[in-house]
């Protein structure tokens, strides 16, 4: 019960506001419409074809990011010459607000999937890279000597003792990324899309219309929260030998 | 400078010849010579930070001497300071790490049983004791059945009673899988209840200052006078 009392609150008085006129429904609409919006949309099938765009960018852009991080991180992680080479590039890169790359990417890649893809790809990256590096650098050096002693091949080593060592970050990293992820999906589709969660929000405001806003902004909070739960599922299976408070 | 050979056959467990080990200019240890028979159980005593770690480590191919040869005949196995398990493996899957063969394989649960750990198999490393993890460290350093067993401080993150009980436990499972050890300690309490020779490692560059055989010349007033513990024996005598 605990944990409903707030969010019970908050639609009860937000109900309030409405039914008494208080707010008018072009400033915020009521829950039922909002309510109504969304059975309507599903209905109509709009509703299923945003959420698919916006899922569809988010999974193929977190996808190469992780690749990508997952090639680059053990690469940094691994080698001091590729990680002096490589991190300080990295590192500068990280330190300019992504949402500055927008102007460019639209120059580039025009304002089709391809861009949007690149720019959820670009947030998802950096908190994968960052936690696979220093996951890498952090393995205990005393397991590593354990896999020495009994003379483990290079590549055992790896796969036995690295890999699991590093999981735990890298989960965590990943959770991190995905997060990222929807934040700049969000960006990019209301930049310019014809479809998604994002194209809601910006038809919504074109056609003052705050009950199509609100679900777009529930379904943003719903995908949010069930990628979420799906990669802390992923840790407690994967990581569950962690010696450490749960988060 | 030549650098330290390994070799592997000959009739001792362990053959160290003119073992010279240093980090930069500071010189470890210089000119340790170490015989150790098959079956037989040498301590190696000294104060922290004399070298004995290192001269271990040395022989565990962990680190690579200076100079001087070590030679060594079949497996071996080695228990740290720390139980250094795999957190994410449990009793059994951190025993059978080592494993290579279905017949080391086979092993696991003979040393587990032998250690004590029969019905910990299942647990995570997070779930045991400080002893319990000690003891399957070392089933882990048993599995490969090794000829020499090196142990390095391996009862010194325990309690006393913890210590006294592995202490027993391990000088158990050497009388019965027969193999060689090297046990370091700074504790004369270990030296005297499992080798039947102690060497006492002082100076700097660290050598050996003192060997003695158990029950005959290495009482523990003739390796405390060898740590350099006078005061200690200075009172023993002035009562």
């Amino acid at each position: 019960m605990g944990r409903f009392a707030v969010p019970l609150a908050i639609v009860g008085a937000w109900w309030a506001a409405s039914a008494s006129g208080l707010v008018k429904s072009y400033q915020l609409a009521s829950p039922r419409d909002v309510v109504r919006e969304l059975a309507d949309l599903a209905v109509s099938g709009v509703l299923w074809r945003d959420l698919g765009a916006s899922t569809e960018r988010v999974a193929l852009g977190f996808a190469i990011a992780l690749v990508l991080a997952l090639v680059l991180g053990s690469l940094v992680g691994g080698s001091r010459v590729a990680e002096r080479a490589l991190d300080p590039t990295l590192q500068a890169i990280r330190a300019v607000p992504s949402l500055a790359w927008v102007p460019l990417i639209l120059l580039w890649l025009g304002i089709g999937e391809t861009a949007k893809i690149t720019l959820v790809a670009i947030g998802a990256f950096f908190p994968i890279y960052v936690a696979l590096h220093s996951g890498i650098r952090g393995v205990d050096r005393k397991l590593v000597e354990v896999g020495t002693i009994f003379g483990l091949s290079r590549f055992a080593l790896i796969a036995r003792v690295l890999v699991p060592a590093t999981l735990p970050q890298l989960l965590v990293g990943a959770r991190i990324g995905l997060t990222q992820a929807w934040l700049f999906l969000v960006a990019a589709e209301l930049l310019a899309a014809s479809s998604g969660l994002g194209f809601l929000l910006t038809d919504g405001q074109q056609t003052s219309r705050t009950d199509e806003i609100l679900v777009a902004i529930l379904l943003f909070a719903a995908c949010g929260k069930l990628s979420e739960s799906g990669m802390r599922w992923l840790e407690r299976r994967l990581v569950g030998w962690t010696d450490t408070v749960p988060a | 400078m030549s650098t330290a050979t390994r070799r592997a056959g000959g009739p001792d467990a362990a053959r160290i010849r003119d073992l010279r080990k240093a980090f930069g200019r500071h010189v470890v240890f210089d000119g340790i010579d170490l015989d150790v028979a098959r079956g037989e159980r040498v301590a190696i005593l000294g104060a922290s930070g004399c070298g004995k770690s290192t001269l271990l480590r040395c022989i565990a191919g962990l680190e690579r001497a200076d100079a001087g040869t070590i030679a060594t005949s079949g497996e071996i196995g080695l228990v740290f300071q720390e139980p250094r398990l795999f957190p994410w493996l449990d009793v059994r899957r951190n025993v059978a790490f080592p494993a290579r063969s279905d017949a080391e394989r086979g092993r696991v649960d003979d040393v587990l049983a032998l250690v004590g750990l029969a019905n910990a198999a299942g647990r995570l490393p997070k779930q045991l004791s400080g002893g319990m993890a000690q003891r399957a460290a070392l089933a882990r350093a048993l599995v490969r059945d090794p000829a020499l067993l090196l142990l390095d401080e391996p009862f010194a993150a325990l309690d006393a009673l913890r210590r006294i009980e592995l202490r027993a436990a391990v000088r158990e499972i050497l009388e019965f899988t027969k193999a060689s050890a090297i046990l370091v300690t700074h504790d004369v309490d270990d030296a005297l209840a499992l080798a039947d020779r102690v060497l006492v490692l002082a100076g700097s560059p660290a050598c050996i200052a003192f060997e003695g055989t158990v029950g005959e010349g290495a009482s523990r007033a003739a390796i405390l006078d060898a740590l350099g513990v006078h005061a200690a024996r200075r009172v023993a005598v002035a009562r």
